[in-house]
């Protein structure tokens, strides 16, 4: 899919348009990538394309779900006006979920924090094909949201992106960027025995290309369903969620999980007594300089 | 030393992709394109030939009486091997008559006058055949600043700014650009007997891989030192990197309101498109 930059009503037409092609390919679930109802490099754009939960945008989504159920991507404006980059799940003319994207990237070619405002939660929510996760692309880089995904009960992890391609090297098909989504989307799947759903963009936004290339991927790692790098695509796949079940009864490694035993050191870390000592050490030189400068 | 990447089979797909992205969301199907005889602009009408069809691409060859006659038959080349029209624009009355006034110019100036010369055609063009400009600085020449700006550094989108001048040479050679316009030695065609080469004091094999060191995997001085660059050369082309820094960004805007344009008033060039 390639929206137009900041068009919120063409970008509206096309997922109509999508939504229509899902249901005349009788899929029963939808995904669109991250921001695909608004475009992707928005910067000042943000807040004439942010959408309020009541807003008559939402309420037209709303009512597109009443035939298949979708994870949109649109960027989301609270009651406080703060803008989210976000992923809302749409079934049966009801929002059932919204994810805030968490991690905003800021670096390099990103600018997320200068625009959005960041997501503080990462949970697992009830579907009617059984519970999912939503994480948005960078989301997905730092490995707590996946690893917490697995533990709040998800079967599936749908992951909405705008992933540009970057880092053209030699003897591959996909540039680098491609390669590395590639391999955690399958690790992640492996790891903790469940499904990735992984929609990313095509097209270019000022001479920036995204890479395409959504994929399905099993909880054994294998690939269910792959679109075309570096163009439009609209791919259809069986995602036999039953799969779960016989992974996990093969390695049960998420039963054997010690979810105790990783807060409890979550939390030695956090109060690391070292890492306190010196932070305070630091702040109180600080204050000391300030208050008591040094004279000639 | 690791070379630079160069996969071709890539490269030639999101260029061409890129091309074809670009030019269609502004609404247009066309692109116009300086040919000057050398491998850039080579590379540049084959990639949009590709891209756009034949049809839909016009190469416009621009010499000055003292242009090697070389670099037009190589343009003609080039214009046949890829299947486009071409139209000849000759710029020598308006940049002899502009002369006639300033006797005293260097070759400088009058190389400089000339890319711009060169750059008014394509748009008038552009225009009169609802075309873009589509550009042919190589990430290399952009960021030693060897270049005119606003004359061959202007265009409306530019396939090959982040290819650097070898990865053009191989991505040219795997396509199909004529052999005797790849391997010929590198000139801006100014004045007679010009070279890049000649012109920069080293040689893009010497270069690329300190650029590629330094801007791309951000090598700091000691490494590049290391690595077996001499220092001379790391700080020499330090320094031309941060004096053409201007060449690279639009013009410096006095801010005084609340809002101004590219400081806080940010939008992608794309925006609507």
């Amino acid at each position: 899919m390639n929206p137009k930059l900041g068009d919120l009503q063409a970008n509206l037409a096309l997922y109509e348009a999508k939504i229509r092609q899902g249901i005349e390919n009788r899929a029963e679930l939808l995904l669109f990538p991250e921001l695909s109802l608004t475009g992707y490099f928005l910067r000042d754009t943000v807040p004439s394309v942010a959408l309020t939960l009541n807003s008559a945008e939402m309420t037209t989504l709303k009512k597109l779900s009443r035939d298949l159920p979708f994870v949109a991507g649109l960027v989301e404006e609270s009651a406080d006006h703060r803008f989210f980059n976000a992923a809302v799940y749409f079934e049966a003319g009801e929002i059932r979920h919204v994810h805030r994207k968490v991690y905003l990237p800021t670096y390099g070619m990103f600018d997320e924090q200068r625009y959005f405002a960041r997501g503080d939660r990462v949970r697992a929510f009830d579907s009617k094909f059984g519970r999912m996760m939503l994480l948005i692309c960078e989301d997905l880089w730092h490995p707590s949201t996946i690893y917490l995904a697995a533990l709040d009960g998800a079967l599936a992890v749908i992951c909405p992106s705008a992933s540009p391609l970057r880092g053209v090297v030699d003897g591959q098909v996909q540039d680098d960027n491609a390669r590395y989504w590639e391999m955690i989307n399958r690790a992640y799947a492996e790891t903790y025995s469940l499904f990735m759903l992984y929609a990313n963009r095509s097209g270019f936004e000022d001479g920036v290309g995204f890479w395409g290339g959504s994929e399905i991927i099993d909880p054994f790692g294998q690939r269910v369903a792959k679109a075309k790098y570096y163009d439009e695509d609209f791919i259809i796949a069986e995602v036999a969620l039953e799969a779960v079940r016989r992974k996990r009864t093969m390695a049960p490694l998420l039963r054997d999980e010690d979810m105790d035993m990783t807060i409890n050191e979550l939390m030695r870390i956090r109060e690391r007594p070292a890492a306190t000592k010196l932070v305070q050490k630091l702040k109180s030189s600080r204050v000391q300089s300030l208050r008591k400068p040094k004279r000639k | 030393m690791s070379p630079i990447p160069t996969n071709t089979t890539l490269l030639r797909e999101i260029l061409t992709a890129f091309i074809r992205n670009e030019v269609h969301k502004t609404g247009l199907t066309r692109a116009v394109i300086g040919l000057s005889g050398g491998v850039d602009s080579a590379l540049s009408a084959m990639l949009a030939a590709e891209a756009l069809g034949q049809k839909n691409v016009l190469g416009i060859l621009m010499p000055y009486k003292s242009s090697n006659p070389d670099s037009q038959a190589h343009a003609e080349l080039v214009a046949q091997k890829c299947g486009i029209e071409t139209r000849l624009v000759e710029i020598t009355p308006q940049i002899d008559a502009y002369f006639a006034k300033f006797a005293d110019a260097d070759a400088r100036r009058r190389g400089n006058k000339m890319a711009r010369e060169r750059m008014t055609v394509l748009y008038d063009h552009s225009a009169r055949w609802n075309a873009l400009v589509l550009g042919t600085s190589n990430k290399t020449e952009l960021l030693l600043g060897y270049g005119t700006i606003y004359g061959d550094m202007a265009s409306a989108i530019n396939p090959l700014g982040d290819l650097y001048k070898t990865q053009v040479w191989a991505l040219a050679a795997a396509i199909g650009v004529p052999p005797a316009v790849v391997q010929k030695e590198p000139s801006a065609d100014l004045w007679t007997g010009q070279t890049d080469e000649g012109e920069m004091g080293f040689s893009y094999r010497e270069v690329d891989p300190l650029l590629y060191r330094m801007v791309d995997q951000r090598y700091t001085r000691p490494e590049l030192i290391a690595a077996g660059f001499s220092e001379r050369f790391v700080d020499d082309v330090a320094l031309r990197i941060m004096n053409s820094q201007f060449k690279r960004r639009l013009p410096v805007i006095a801010k005084v309101s609340q809002r101004t344009i590219d400081r806080d008033f940010r939008y992608s060039r794309d925006w609507g498109k």
